[in-house]
Parts: structure tokens; sequence; C-alpha cells
């Protein structure tokens, strides 16, 4: 079935659409209303092209390009594989819940709060979407500017500072990666287009040049370790939404990055490197679990076990075998549900304790059930209790790991029994103990907006856990495509290398 | 008559400025002054792209390369005049000598844009250079004023003292000052790397990277910068630097293009030191017009990578750059001038600082939201003009094989991020402490900062639209 219509253009705008219509707006309240429409409108137009998605090919679907700047053939070119597809998804989702979640939280320039949550569901979309280098890197880069406002203005006590810090660590990589463009640009031709780009086979040392400029935007964004010191600022300051999107779409950046274009454009690179990008994706489980356990904060603890966790699905896309990689893309949509829906479960019950010191909590099973029913499922889920999404994906990981180097999945499942620990620590703390008599008058349970929130979240959770083959089965052939790539060995390098040379 | 054809747009901004000048004697009424200059400038400017030609043996081109310049310069004049116009501190000396310089300075950038000819290009320069001095010291009464123009004065006297003598020594050589014959004797000698070249490539290098602020020669722009009105800093942030930029181009593509050797090194040399202390100076300023002025320092570091290319790509990436650039310089210093908290009659001028910003997306929403995105641009994020200015600069560099270069460019951008988002951040993310009654800015101040913000986002979404790239 074709569309002819250029969805993703429309899903891409339609967020930018609404903050036109928003800024027309006066009352704190219409504002609201528009901004969930627009996000729900936006995922209403989003839904055909999952519906209507070819599984069994690894080619881009739905496929718009237009001349932008001639002269440079530089294209405004947009598509889907089984790579990004689902992200879009997750995007769309997300900033819907964003937008309910911060329905009363957000007093404070509310226009301002929600033109920026749309913006920034503009960009991360076209980041998803855009299949031009250029055009990819404008979205990457135009993201920073709305994550900044929302965690600076919105944020908490100490908001600037982290606001200051994520843009300063995201830019000092992303402006490595724009040399790294820059260069791939010549080499491959004079043109900026990733499929082209793609099938061209370049010299290795370029390959691990390249590898280390985009690694330096990706790590950064995913974050690796040892640079993920960002991270827990970013998000322990930034409100509930910002912290949502920060968890939810654009850790995955990172690593959807390494995906699109440090593995297939740098294979025999990868290939090189991947040992030792194992060994960085190890350090981050373990590491960033042991500073997850002596973590006081709530919302810092739950930050730093994004480190964890992402280290997990680094440690899946550089086993470069089929289950590992898939493991790892299906773990990043698995990890933007559920610390997402963590990250609104501390927001919820913030609201109404004012307090982040886990000390300062406890019995909450009493005071708020329907709220620790919904927390004691995201809990589970982000344990990876079997049932639950995140099982799945951390199962494929590490099956895929021990294929590909049995010897680094020991410490890695160390890492899964570190991350069982400080999160039924933390429930016990929270959610059992003796209810503190300081936050008792202010607990109230959730009301009808809030669990309308959370429950697509938790539905999602146990779909994915039930049923994975449906997410995966988006994935299987681009997965496949890709890993061919990278696998190929060096037959045709002599040949295209001469194509590079006669180009140049 | 038809030789003076190309002429035409200088003719008549002369007659323009000499014009005000004798307006300015007769009338008492003068705030029609600003309109005047403004209209005459976009008339002119629509007009420019019908004087192409030579002159006088190849002693004056107006070619697509000088009309580009000279469009910024018009470009620079609007902005100047729009954001003069309710600019208190002028408005109370409110002579007609005030856009009469301006407009005599722009005409010699416009010599210089034209020059193919070092003696045009000399004479073009000090026209410019007398007008700015005296433009710095505009306010006679006040002191900082004055300081700023005899600064300038002196330091740009030496300057232009040394780039006579490597005219002298280029002469001596060539036994012409023509560009063009410049180039083919140099190519005919082979004398290339003859160390009289050599020092005569110096004595013109350094005069230049003078009058774009280019460290080490940069010690004068930020006293100057602070010292002259707020107006006039806007002004000389803008058209003296692109002026000589467009002399640098003219210079060295045209005339010395065979002594590329010599003059390279040097200025690979001159835009690292140039990106360093423009950005790193630039860190701990707290008056707002010194940080825009390491700003500019910092962006001549920048542009200088066009330059050294060496190719035709890199040039015209150095245009756009300029282009850009007066759009975001202009709308930032529009802003910074609106806030500006002179009371002229106690005789107190007082800069816009950083903690004056405090709050600003409160008060007045509309400048805060354009000087966010002149602030991003200047920094290079996409999807803002700036974006398109750096990468152009940058993907001509690593043509030319000086991606290392590119890598040290984007290390020091990184560090500008941190200044110009402290803006940003005092502007939106803290509370004003003053209690004063909100004043809307006036129109002029709009709709300078409307052009500029659109031209911003415009060529940062769209830029093939504006830019011929």
């Amino acid at each position: 079935m074709e569309i002819i219509y250029p969805v993703l253009s429309i899903v891409t705008f339609m967020p930018l659409a609404g903050v036109l219509v928003i800024a027309l707006l006066k009352s704190m309240n219409a504002v609201r209303i528009a901004a969930l429409i627009t996000t729900c409108i936006t995922l209403l137009v989003s839904l055909p092209i999952f519906i209507i998605f070819d599984r069994s090919t690894h080619r881009f679907q739905f496929v718009e390009s237009y001349q932008w700047i001639p002269s440079l053939n530089i294209h405004y070119k947009m598509g889907v594989d089984g790579i990004s597809v689902l992200f879009i998804l997750l995007t769309a989702i997300l900033s819907i819940l964003c937008v309910t979640v911060s329905w009363k939280a957000i007093q404070y320039k509310a226009k301002e709060f929600y033109s920026m949550i749309l913006v920034m569901e503009t960009a991360m979309i076209g980041i998803f979407s855009a299949m031009d280098l250029f055009l990819f890197y404008i979205f990457w880069e135009a993201m920073l500017i709305p994550m900044f406002l929302l965690i600076g203005i919105w944020g908490s006590s100490n908001r600037v500072y982290a606001a200051v810090k994520f843009v300063l660590f995201t830019l000092a990589g992303s402006v490595l990666m724009l040399v790294g463009i820059i260069a791939l640009y010549f080499i491959g031709g004079n043109t900026s287009d990733i499929i082209e780009l793609t099938m061209l086979r370049y010299p290795i040392e370029f390959q691990y040049w390249l590898f280390f400029a985009f690694f330096a935007a990706f790590a950064v964004k995913v974050p690796m370790f040892p640079v993920h010191t960002w991270l827990p600022d970013a998000h322990t300051e930034a409100p509930t939404a910002g912290s949502v999107i920060l968890a939810g779409v654009l850790l995955k950046l990172g690593a959807y990055g390494f995906l699109r274009f440090s593995l297939p454009i740098c294979p025999d690179a990868t290939r090189e490197l991947m040992f030792p990008m194992q060994i960085l994706s190890v350090i981050a489980i373990i590491y960033g679990a042991f500073i997850t356990l002596m973590q006081t904060d709530f919302k810092r603890l739950i930050a730093y076990s994004s480190v964890s966790h992402m280290g997990f699905v680094t440690l899946g896309l550089f086993s470069l075998n089929q289950t590992g990689v898939e493991g790892g893309l299906l773990q990043m949509i698995n990890h933007g549900i559920v610390t997402g829906a963590v990250f609104m479960s501390i927001g919820i019950i913030y609201e109404r304790t004012h307090t982040r010191r886990i000390e300062d909590y406890g019995g909450l099973a009493k005071a708020v059930p329907v709220f620790v029913v919904f927390y004691t499922i995201f809990s589970l889920a982000a344990i990876g209790l079997p049932g639950t999404n995140s099982f799945i994906g951390e199962f494929l990981i590490l099956s895929g790991a021990f294929k590909s180097n049995y010897a680094i999945t020991i410490p890695a499942i160390l890492g899964i029994i570190l991350g069982t620990a400080y999160m039924v620590w933390l429930y016990y703390r929270v959610v059992l103990k003796d209810l503190n008599p300081a936050i008792k008058e202010h607990l109230h349970d959730m009301d009808l907006r809030e669990i309308l929130t959370v429950i697509p979240l938790v539905l999602l959770i146990l779909y994915i856990g039930i049923q994975p083959s449906v997410p995966l089965s988006y994935m299987h052939a681009s997965v496949q495509h890709l890993l061919e790539r990278l696998n190929v060995s060096g037959q045709e390098v002599a040949a295209i290398k001469n194509i590079v040379e006669s180009i140049k | 008559m038809n030789e003076l054809k190309p002429l035409l747009p200088e003719i008549m901004m002369i007659v323009l400025a000499v014009g005000i000048f004798i307006a300015g004697a007769l009338f008492k009424r003068k705030d029609f002054f600003p309109l005047i200059s403004i209209a005459g400038v976009v008339a002119i400017a629509f007009l420019l792209p019908e004087y192409k030609g030579i002159a006088f043996d190849g002693m004056f081109i107006s070619d697509g390369y000088s009309i580009f310049f000279k469009l910024i310069f018009m470009l620079n004049i609007f902005f100047t005049g729009l954001i003069s116009a309710n600019y208190s501190v002028i408005k109370k000396e409110n002579y007609g000598e005030y856009y009469c310089l301006l407009l005599l300075a722009s005409i010699g950038m416009m010599l210089m844009a034209s020059a193919g000819d070092l003696i045009v290009l000399y004479s073009g320069l000090e026209l410019m250079s007398l007008s700015t001095y005296v433009l710095a010291g505009f306010l006679r009464n006040d002191i900082r004023s004055n300081e700023a123009a005899l600064k300038y004065f002196l330091l740009g006297t030496f300057a232009s003292a040394m780039l006579l003598y490597g005219i002298t020594i280029i002469y001596g050589l060539a036994g012409t000052t023509n560009l063009n014959a410049i180039s083919l004797y140099l190519v005919k000698a082979g004398i290339a790397a003859n160390p009289v070249m050599t020092v005569a490539v110096v004595l013109i290098v350094v005069p230049f990277a003078f009058k774009i602020a280019a460290a080490p020669f940069h010690m004068w722009a930020p006293d100057v910068y602070e010292g002259a009105p707020t107006s006039v800093t806007a002004f000389m942030s803008v058209g003296p630097k692109a002026a000589a930029f467009a002399a640098f181009g003219r210079v060295f593509y045209e005339a010395l293009k065979s002594a590329e050797m010599d003059w390279t090194p040097a200025l690979i040399a001159i835009a690292i030191i140039t990106m360093a202390t423009g950005n790193i100076l630039a860190l701990s300023q707290k008056n707002i017009k010194r940080m825009l002025a390491y700003s500019s320092i910092a962006h001549a570091g920048y542009m200088l990578l066009g330059i050294i290319s060496g190719t035709q790509e890199g040039l015209s990436a150095l245009t756009t750059y300029l282009l850009i650039y007066t759009f975001m310089n202009m709308g930032a210093f529009t802003v910074i001038i609106f806030l500006e908290k002179t009371d002229m009659d106690k005789n107190i001028r007082r800069d816009t600082e950083l903690e004056d910003l405090e709050g600003l997306s409160k008060n007045h929403s509309f400048l805060a939201l354009s000087m966010l995105i002149f602030m991003f641009s200047l920094t290079g994020i996409p999807p803002t003009a700036g974006f398109i200015g750096k990468m152009n600069i940058f993907m001509a560099a690593v043509h030319a094989g000086y991606t290392w270069l590119v890598v040290i460019a984007v290390v020091f951008s990184i560090v500008s991020a941190y200044y110009y988002l402290r803006l940003v951040v005092n502007m939106f993310m803290k509370e004003s402490k003053a209690k004063e009654a909100v004043i809307a800015p006036p129109v002029s101040i709009r709709l300078a900062v409307m052009i500029s913000v659109l031209m911003v986002l415009i060529i940062g979404i769209l830029p093939s639209l504006v830019i011929g790239i």
C-alpha cells in the first residue's frame, strides 16, 4: 500500500504548527488543551506509518526528498526504516503524557513551557526520520535550545547549573560530529544522503577518525562512561516532563546514532573497536549501578540507574549480532517507557510532598495505595521481571553478548543483580517502612488525570513483555541488512576504494 | 561620463552625506536625518547591482564581490540609523554630522571593497578610519568617548602607516600599485619566497588584522567598543570589519595569490590566537558591550578560516558569514542599546551589564526571545543563520585540507557557548531585581529587531532563498 501525502513531514511539523496556535492563545487552560490536542493529533497522523509499514524489507519507506541547499547537494530527505520507525511512536506517545503529567505542576509561564515541549517533539521526530546528514544534524542541535530552556526555567533549585552543563557537554560532542560530517561529505563524493554514504566503503584510517567524531556526539548523548556526568544533574533538576523526555527519547538518540551512522558507515572500525566498546558498556553497567545504590535523592537515583541501563543497550548494540542488536533496540524502547514511567511517578509524588529525599518517604503503601500499585509495576519492570518488557530486552542483550564474547556477560549479569538491589531497596525505603508523619498530611492519592497518564505505559510494558515479537518484527529486516553490511569481508573494499579515489 | 557609471552609487552616497551635513547647519529640527539616511541608503542599495563595471583603468572595480560587500555596508547604515534614531545619547548631541560621518565612513568602505589599486584601497581605508575615529569620540563631553577616539586614532594611524610601508615595498618590487599587474609581476618574477616579499606581506597583513580586530592586534577593540556611543559600536563591529575583509580578499586572492605560502602560515597563527583570545577573554566580561567586543574578535577568527582556505569557496563562505554576522550582531546590539540606562541630563552613561538582563523575558518577552535567537545564532546552533555561516566556513576549510584547524575552531565555539548562554540564563532563568516601569520599545528598535530576527531564521532554515548557496 502506498501513501501519497508526505506523512513524515506532517508528523514532524504538526507540533510546530501547534506552537503557532499556542502563541495566539491567552489563558493557561486554553494553552494546555491546545498542547494536548496537538500531541494527540500528532500521534493520530503518525499511526498510518506503523500500520502500512512493510516489515519485510530493510529499505527506507515513506521517503520524501526535496532540494534544500542545491549548490551543496543537500536535500531535505525524510524516511524511516525498521530501526527508526518505533521511536517515532515512542516519541509521539511520550509527548502526550508529558503534557498531561505537567497539567498542574506547571503554572509558571505555561505558554512557553508547552511550546518548548512541542518544539522538542518536532526536533525528536525529525531526528528519527532525517535521511540527510545535515538535516539530521540540524534537528539534533535544534533540540538543545528547548531542552536548555526546559531545564533552566522550570527545573528545581540547581537548574541553571544543570542546564548549562547539559548544553556544554552535548555541544562539545556534536560539534566534533559536525567536523566528521563535513569530512564525510567530501570523501563520500559531495553528498550527504545517508543511503548513498552507507553504500561506500572508506579507507580504514578514515573510518577510525569518523568513528571517533561520531562517538564524541553519541557517547555523550547515550551517555557512556566516562562522559555521563551531565546526566544526573540534568535529569534531577529538570521538571518531570523534561526528565521524561530526557530519559525517554534523548538518551536513545545516542544509541540510535551509533546504529544509523557509526555501524554502517565505519563497519571495519566498528568491528575493530567492538571489544573496547563492550568494556565501556560493562563499566557503565557496574559503575552506574554502584553509584545508584548510594544515592539519597529519589530522582537522582533513577537518573543514575539510566547510566546502568543504557550500558546494557550499548552492550547489545556492540555485540554486533542479530540477537544483541535487536535486544539493544528493544531495550531502548523499553527503557524509554519504564524510566519515563518511573520519572512520572516521582513527579506525581513530588507534587504532593515537595521533597526528593528518600529518607523523608516511607509507608506510601498505606497512604496512597493506587499510586503504589502503579509504582510497583514500574519498579518490577525496571528490575526486568519476566512478563515485563525489560526482561525480554535484557535477555536478548545478554544472549547476544554471550554469543559475541561470553566473558563480558559475567560482569553484565552482575549488573542485573545490582539493579534489583537498588530498586528493591528503594522500594523498601519509599513504599514500605513507617510512614513519615511530616508528609502524611500532604499525601492524597492519584486523581483520574494522573491515572490516565500512567495507564498507557502500564499497557505498553505488559504488551511488549508478553508479545515482544510484534515490535521485534519491525526490526528484523533492517537489523539483518545492517549486520550484513557490517560483516562483509574486505572483498569489495579494493574496488570501492578506487571509486572513492577517483571522486576525490 | 561612461567612465563614472560604476562609481555612481558612491557619488550618490557623497551627495547624500554632504546634503545631510549642509541640512544640519541650516535646519533646527534634526529628527528626520535618520529617516533620510535610511531611505537614501535603501534606494542606493536597490540601484547597486545596476552599476557593474571597471573604471579608471582598473583602479575601481564594481563586480559581484564588491556589490555584495556594499550591500552589507548599506545594511550596516540601515540598522545603525534605526538604532540611533531613538538613542538618547545621540539624540541629545544631534548634529547632522553624525549621519554624515556614518555615510562617509561607508563610502570609504565601499572604495575599499571596489579597490583595484592599492592607492584606492589606502584612501578608502583612510576615509573610513578618520570618520570612525570621530564617530567614536562623538560625545565630546564624555571622557570615555574621548578616550576611545584617541586610543583608536593613535593605534589606527600606526596601522595605516604600516600599510603604506607595505604598499611602498610592493611598489618598489613590482613597479605598480595595480592589483592585477602586481599579480602578473609576481608570477613572472617568481619571487614568492623572497624575504623582501615576506616583509611586504607582513606589513599588509598587520593593518588588516588590526582593522578586523584579530589578535594580537585586537587590544584597541574592547576599550574603543566600550567607550564609543553604543550605536557607533554596533556600526564599527560590522562595517570596518567587513571592509577590511573585502580588501583582504581582493589583495590576497588577486594580487598576492602566488605568494600564498608567505601569508597562509601567518594567517593560520593569527586565526588560532584570535579565536583563543576572543573566546577566552569574553568569558569573564560583565559589561555586555565588552563581551560583544570580544565575541566580535572571536568571529573575526572564524572568518579568517575562509581566507586561509585559499579557494573561491572559502571567499564566498566568508562573505556569507559576514552578511549573517551583520544581522545577528546588529540585532544583539539593538537589544543592548534599548536596555541602556542613560541619563543625559546628569551626564551619566551607563552600559548594559549582564545583570540588567535579568528577568527580561518577563518585561520584554519579544526582545528576550529575539536576543535568545541572536545568542544561539552567534554560538552557531541550528536552525539559526549562525550555523549556516559556520558550516559554510568549516566546509570550505575542510575541503581545502585544514580539518585540524576546523577542529580547533569548533572547540572554541564550545567555549563561546558558555558566555552567550549566560545572557540567556539571565534573561530567562533569573528574576529582575529592579522595580521600574516597563517602557515599550520604540518602533525603530522593534523594526530593527524584527528584521534581524526574521533574517536570522530565514537564512537558518532556507539559506538558498537569501544567499546564493
